[in-house]
């Protein structure tokens, strides 16, 4: 007879196991196991807001304290998704209030958030302490000032890159006066300037306060007033760097971030004016991550700052930093574990390149610990791309984005199919691939082959045909993410795929050649799986043949979603379409 | 696998209020359409034509199957020069945040003005960002319709006029179909819901102003509508109309 082990014992075992996954994985072995790990899993993460109902997950996790969400597919970013298509937040925080009133933590990515919900937020859960919305939209201040007014021992409010309707900078006051938890506080993506009083008062009796960061209309002034009184920052976000130039306003500034000795973390920097820039040199060698991406600062200006940060693992610049500031880079930032380039011009031209392969082939041979890459660029090379997965197989992270849509190799003129099979098959422990520039078939069939870890996989211009998708889907173990857009994909590969979406959290299509009849069929064959097909054209109107503008497919076990707009299609929305009498082979 | 129309796919673009294109462009028209013809062309059947790595310069949007891709490109990039310089000349393309998008606009603005003044007034730069985030010049306000759960957002500048709003939100609330979120302002009536305030509808739009009073749309000119507009609202004129039928 098997030995059962105790139940308490179980649940001290599993106090030690922090991952979801390997607490998926526990809850997979028994039922009691099941019953302890669901009973004791504080922390909670929905990767797909439709793929589960929030009732279930308040039903199974009695003690979730923590849940953070994802709605909006992840090409929401790029404006491919249409306004109004969905990842409502007020369905979960309604349910939530009612059946998990202990929650202390919301984090909640691409969704639409309303003021209702927030004020509902602020007023259900009582000991509420966390809440970070990153990519979120559809409130505006007043929500904010409910979060701030009413949660007493709220220690995070962080708004990321948020798209808030600005009603003034009032909110900011109605933190109360008693109020002294705050850890973390970002408002940078808020435009309307808040009382510097206010922020002053608030800073000043937040004793525990680690992470600023300041929206742009805080100006010098105010930053050098707010570090005065937060010396212990460990993560600063500076409002707008641009001001006169007077030589006390220099001397102010300087010395209050001399006397910021904990801080690691630097951002904002908006409009930075080179000439402020030494008054960071204090803070540089101990700065660990470092975010110039919104600061025009050009060459020597940026090595002269970047030469002094040693220590640094996370950077983040624009283009104009050019391959010779990468050198620098490269010798200088040992530590380097992530890279990001972002373009400084919003318009493709191939006659301005500030950056090329180049210069991040000099950063794959300097900086051994490199694990993630984002990086624009005009053109690349398969020797470089080559070179870079032959020098830094420890790659994790790989987003190459070639800005001109099947560009080929500049200096051969081939796919750069070679480049990318070299860099599958190097590095053995890639998560996260997006691939740009001219590919071939060939491309994804070495993607499919040797990309086994690959969780998510981003693909637009590229391909021949069919086979490119069944490549991916047949090879790519451990895929759970893909997003295509623009490829000359077709029916055949995504019906004969079907039974891999399941094993997908989703698969998202644009412009690509899937018909609705094939969504149809996908539909009724697979149900457990929600197809939508986001298109401006009525579903009576299309015929079978004709290819769909958008497909959204993912697993759930939710059921069809009941909040889908006009222009989403569900099989469940429109049975009287019929089946599909589409032949497939 | 040909079908779907032009306009179709207009609506890919035009159904994202970011990507608006004002009513002014006068080209905006030829401009949607070149794109169209090359997001038609890159998902259809003339893609697979786009191997041939040799310039066809003559070839014009409308026919698909002859678009070869260094023309497809070259198309790209025509249309970059036909729409303004806002979130890449493809739809999603280069892969930037909105966010991050409208900050290098803004800065491609603030260092053109660098370098006529030495100085940079902190307000100066301020309002630029704040235009910036506010996705050049848009100004976003909430919509809300009484029955209506959920509110929209919409973009006032991209209006000139109350006809042209007015059509939009009647697309948007009442009556949603392909077509651009912006009109011309000739007057054109094609739905016979109509929201402007003369009751014919059983609804009304009403906005909030920036001292918080409710009033009716359409009493004050546009440019003053615009500049204390601070949140519309479609409400029912009176309990007896049935509720209208939504989509949303």
């Amino acid at each position: 007879m098997a030995l059962r082990l105790p139940s308490k014992v179980l649940e001290h075992i599993l106090s030690f196991i922090d991952s979801n996954e390997d607490r998926n994985s526990v809850s997979l072995v028994c039922k009691s196991w099941f019953e302890t790990e669901r009973k004791t899993r504080k922390r909670v993460f929905v990767g797909n807001c439709y793929a589960v109902s929030p009732a279930a997950v308040a039903r199974r996790f009695p003690e979730m304290r923590s849940l953070t969400l994802k709605g909006k597919p992840h090409f929401a970013d790029y404006n491919l998704v249409p306004d109004g298509w969905g990842g409502y937040a007020c369905p979960w925080v309604d349910a939530l209030a009612a059946k998990s009133p202990s929650l202390e933590e919301i984090r909640l990515k691409r969704m639409v958030v309303t003021d209702e919900c927030l004020e509902k937020i602020a007023a259900s859960f009582k000991d509420f302490k966390v809440l970070v919305l990153t990519s979120c939209e559809g409130f505006s201040t007043d929500g904010i000032a409910a979060i701030a007014s009413t949660c007493r021992n709220l220690r995070v409010l962080e708004l990321r890159e948020c798209i808030v309707e600005d009603l003034g900078g009032d909110w900011l006051s109605y933190f109360p006066k008693t109020s002294t938890s705050l850890v973390s506080l970002d408002f940078s993506c808020l435009d309307s300037e808040v009382k510097i009083s206010d922020l002053e008062r608030l800073v000043s009796r937040s004793p525990n306060l680690k992470s600023l960061k300041l929206n742009p209309a805080v100006t010098l002034d105010g930053l050098v007033s707010i570090l005065s009184r937060a010396p212990q920052l460990t993560e600063l976000g500076t409002g707008s760097f641009a001001a006169e130039l007077k030589p006390e306003a220099f001397s102010k500034l300087s010395k209050a971030f001399s006397n910021c000795k904990q801080l690691q973390s630097l951002s904002g920097l908006w409009d930075v004016l080179p000439e402020y820039l030494p008054a960071l040199y204090s803070v540089c060698p101990g700065l660990i991550s470092l975010n110039l991406s919104y600061a025009t600062v050009r060459m020597p200006d940026l090595v002269e700052l970047l030469r002094r940060c040693s220590k640094l693992q996370k950077l983040w610049v624009m283009d104009l930093i050019e391959d010779k500031g990468l050198e620098a880079v490269a010798t200088y930032c040992k530590e380097l574990r992530e890279l990001r380039v972002f373009p400084s011009e919003p318009d493709l031209d191939a006659t301005n390149i500030p950056v090329t392969e180049q210069g991040l082939v000099y950063v794959s041979k300097g900086c051994r610990k490199l694990e993630s890459v984002l990086y624009f660029c005009v053109q690349f090379t398969n020797a470089a791309l080559i070179t870079i997965a032959r020098k830094r197989p420890n790659l994790k992270c790989f987003r190459l984005c070639v800005i001109e849509p099947f560009a080929p190799d500049y200096k051969t003129n081939e796919p750069l199919d070679k480049g990318f099979k070299a860099i599958a098959e190097g590095c053995k422990d890639l998560r996260r691939l997006s691939v740009s520039g001219l590919l071939s078939d060939k491309a994804f069939k070495y993607i499919g082959k040797h990309a086994k870890k690959v969780r998510m996989l981003s693909i637009a211009f590229a391909g021949d045909s069919d086979l490119m998708l069944h490549h991916l889907l047949s090879g790519c173990e451990s895929l759970k993410k893909l997003e295509i857009r623009d490829c000359p994909f077709g029916d055949t590969a995504l019906l004969e795929n079907a039974a891999k979406l399941e094993t997908m959290r989703s698969l998202w299509m644009s412009s690509c050649f899937v018909s609705f009849g094939a969504c149809k069929l996908l539909s009724q064959k697979m149900p457990r799986l929600n197809v939508e097909v986001i298109d401006e054209h009525p579903p009576k109107t299309r015929p079978e043949s004709s290819p769909v503008e958008r497909i959204y497919i993912y697993r759930t076990v939710a059921g069809p979603r009941m909040d889908t707009p006009e222009f989403v299609w569900t099989l469940h929305k429109n049975p009287e379409i019929g089946v599909s009498r589409l032949a497939i082979k | 696998m040909e079908g779907g129309s032009a306009s179709g796919s207009a609506s890919a673009l035009s159904n994202d209020e970011n990507l608006v294109v004002s009513c002014e462009d006068s080209s905006s028209p030829v401009g949607n359409e070149l794109e169209l013809g090359l997001t038609l062309s890159l998902g259809r059947k003339g893609y697979r034509d786009c191997r041939v790595p040799y310039a066809d310069d003559s070839s014009s949007s409308s026919s698909s199957s002859s678009l070869s891709r260094a023309s497809v490109v070259a198309g790209i990039k025509r249309t970059a020069d036909s729409m303004a310089a806002t979130s890449g000349q493809v739809v999603g393309w280069p892969p930037i945040r909105t966010y991050r998008m409208n900050s290098m606009v803004n800065q491609t603005k603030t260092s053109a003005s660098e370098d006529q003044n030495s100085e940079i007034r902190p307000e100066e730069v301020n309002k630029n960002r704040i235009d910036a985030t506010k996705m050049r010049n848009s100004i976003f306000v909430k919509v809300t319709m009484d029955g209506i759960p959920i509110g929209r957002k919409i973009d006032l500048n991209a209006h000139k006029c109350y006809e042209s709003l007015s059509n939009t939100l009647e697309e948007m609330f009442l009556n949603p179909k392909t077509g651009s979120n912006t009109r011309e302002c000739d007057g054109r009536m094609e739905t016979p819901l109509k929201i402007l305030p003369d009751g014919s509808s059983g609804l009304v739009l009403t906005y909030e102003d920036k001292e918080g009073d409710w009033m009716l749309v359409g009493d004050v000119p546009w440019g003053m509508f615009i500049g204390s507009v601070r949140r519309l609202r479609i409400m029912k004129t009176s309990e007896a109309t049935g509720k209208a039928q939504m989509i949303l």
